[in-house]
């Protein structure tokens, strides 16, 4: 349908044709081939979000169809911000996000460094070390809940062979104190291979011209890598922090699946806790406003972010 | 090397580099291996203490996986009579007789039809909007392009309460043609930024040789256009199946019986007190394997498609 309305856009101009009537039928064109898209987007985006920000100011819920609906101003705005649970789950937010990024960079860093080495056989050895990057989360997340097991897990074991603890003696997942940091784990084991594929188109980026007049200017191999590398990789770097940003702050699959936000809820991430608002409480106008917050936080720090980014990409 | 170079690696540390790179590999491989090789043990295999590398391979977990059994006792074993098929036998060394099919393959084919639907449509849409923005001066052009990568950026829960008060009313839930839209429209940002990229690097000089040729403007994307955006194309097609077939938040909160697919399925596979470990892995084995094939040959675009083409080698 789209295909033949376009061709009749352009069939109706004559072959020799004017500027202004090819302008004016290119823009049909492209108004044609935009506008689906724009339209989904829309319908299924922006409308959703538009309705979630209504419902926010309402004392609405799904499981109560008839009762009454009420505006209630911003009353659940102020009720989420008070109310403390939500800090609590902030606090488990902030400790997996700066961990995972902390990790992703430091290793994911190491990694491209030491695959720009280019000795034989790195392509296919990259090539396995993406592989965890691009399946699925939450299969990926059940299976390592086997894998965390203690005793028979295989992780437990590898830990106890390694340091000479019993492996039956810790459960990462049973654990207040263990569980933040098996979520780390496995997400580290998961991204840090995208991290690294950035880093490394970064490295392959600077010119071997630099460093050869670095060398002529007898700089040490130390000083090249802190005032050539490092500043060069880092537009690539500042941008992976950005995608993991985002990614882990919407974190819901992975989590979900390995610890279901337990013990009690100390692994209990925004969109875990956002779900159980929203579809076991069905307290649909506060987990609406909730919502809005979220989004908004994340809208607000990746502008700032992005404007961070752009000035080093200009220096 | 034909000529000495500053910049090149001495030997040693090229081997240095490369023992370490092997050693993080084949650590970081081991879960995945772990997921194929669990799928052939037996239950008491699986859960053995120390973990078992060596063991004798069964198929016991797939059978599991695509059946539900019912424990039998000797007797009724006796009068069944032998096993007519081998996955009957495997399924009688145990106690058990097969009482049908699981729905595993349902769900499994739940997959594939939301997946290839709605990736389809994604690069229909996809390609003509990616083609506008490239070649064409779309009003409000940057602002469009930012609209379409910000949708992305929202958490899936925080829409999730009026897409499904939305696809209640217009009786979408829990449907096929429901999660194909809503994954054409997750996955429709990819694909335009992607496509975009790829089209901007095909030389207009060849449309505009065409369009001088007499082709019109319609004539000259179909036969000039598409076939050199071919390889983006495919490229930008397996990622949106991939993030289709991995999707999960979704999937669980507005899926439950007819439409749901593989991801919220596989870990409710439970056996006989608590989870059935090799038919688990077994399910993760069927469903991973195809995405870690697609990686492997996605690999010269794979940085293109995780950063939405910012990234371009």
């Amino acid at each position: 349908m789209l295909d033949s309305s376009a061709d009749r856009a352009v069939g109706e101009t004559s072959p020799v044709v004017s500027k202004r009537s090819q302008g004016l039928s290119d823009r049909a064109i492209a108004w044609l081939f935009v506008a689906p898209s724009i339209f989904l987007l829309l319908a299924v985006n922006i409308f959703p979000l538009i309705w979630t920000v209504r419902l926010s100011f309402t004392n609405f819920r799904v499981n109560r169809p008839n009762a009454e609906v009420q505006f209630v101003g911003l009353k659940n705005y102020i009720s989420v911000l008070t109310d403390g649970d939500i800090w609590q789950t902030m606090q488990a937010t902030a400790h997996f996000l700066i961990w995972t990024i902390v990790l992703q960079v430091l290793i994911g860093f190491a990694l491209a460094y030491l695959i720009n080495k280019k000795f034989r056989g790195n392509d296919l050895w990259t090539t396995v070390i993406v592989l965890p990057m691009m399946l699925s989360p939450a299969v990926v997340g059940n299976f390592w809940t086997f894998l965390y097991q203690p005793q028979i897990g295989l992780f437990n074991y590898a830990v106890g062979y390694l340091t000479g603890t019993d492996p039956s003696a810790f459960s990462m997942i049973g654990d207040v104190s263990l569980a933040p940091w098996a979520i780390v784990i496995v997400d580290t084991w998961m991204w840090t291979p995208f991290v690294m594929l950035i880093c490394l188109a970064g490295l392959r980026s600077i010119p071997s011209s630099i460093y050869e007049a670095a060398e002529c200017d007898r700089a040490s191999k130390w000083r090249q890598f802190w005032t050539i590398t490092i500043p060069m990789v880092l537009p690539f770097l500042m941008l992976a922090v950005l995608f993991r940003g985002i990614e882990n702050f919407k974190m819901f699959d992975l989590v979900v699946q390995l610890t279901g936000g337990g013990p009690g809820s100390i692994t209990e991430l925004t969109s875990i806790n956002l779900k159980r608002e929203a579809f076991e409480k069905w307290r649909t106008g506060y987990a609406s406003a909730y919502a809005v917050i979220l989004f908004v936080t994340v809208f607000g720090l990746a502008s700032i972010y992005v404007k961070a980014l752009n000035k080093v990409k200009q220096r | 090397m034909s000529s000495y170079s500053v910049t090149e690696p001495s030997v040693r540390q090229k081997w240095a580099a490369g023992t370490l790179v092997v050693i993080y590999a084949l650590i970081t491989i081991l879960p995945l291996l772990w997921i194929i090789a669990t799928s052939f043990k037996s239950p008491s295999d699986a859960i053995a203490y120390p973990p078992k590398t060596v063991f004798q391979p069964t198929l016991e977990g797939y059978v599991n996986l695509f059946t539900t059994r019912t424990r039998a006792t000797e007797q009724d074993l006796k009068e069944l009579g032998e096993p007519n098929t081998w996955y009957d036998r495997i399924v009688r060394k145990d106690g058990f007789v097969i009482a049908g099919p699981s729905r595993f393959l349902e769900r499994f084919s739940n997959s594939m039809i939301i997946g290839f639907g709605s990736t389809v449509l994604c690069i229909v849409l996809g390609t003509a909007a990616a083609y506008a923005f490239s070649r064409f001066k779309v009003p409000l052009k940057d602002d469009l392009l930012f609209f379409i990568l910000s949708t992305r950026m929202m958490p899936p829960i925080a829409v999730a309460i009026p897409i499904f008060l939305m696809f209640r009313s217009l009786g979408l839930n829990d449907t096929h043609a429901g999660m194909i839209l809503l994954y054409t429209a997750v996955n429709l940002s990819l694909a335009v930024w992607l496509l975009k990229g790829f089209i901007d690097e095909i030389p207009i000089e060849y449309e505009e040789a065409a369009l001088i040729d007499g082709y019109t403007r319609f004539q000259a994307f179909y036969k000039v256009v598409l076939p050199q955006a071919m390889t983006g194309i495919a490229s930008t097609a397996i990622f949106c199946l991939i993030f289709a077939w991995n999707e999960y938040a979704f999937a669980v909160l507005l899926t439950s019986g007819t439409a749901q697919t593989a991801p919220p399925f596989i870990p409710t596979i439970i056996g006989v007190g608590g989870q059935d470990w090799p038919a688990v892995a077994a399910g993760a084995t069927l469903f991973l394997v195809p995405v870690m094939i697609f990686t492997i040959v996605l690999r010269k675009h794979l940085l293109r498609g995780i950063t939405f083409g910012a990234v371009r080698k």
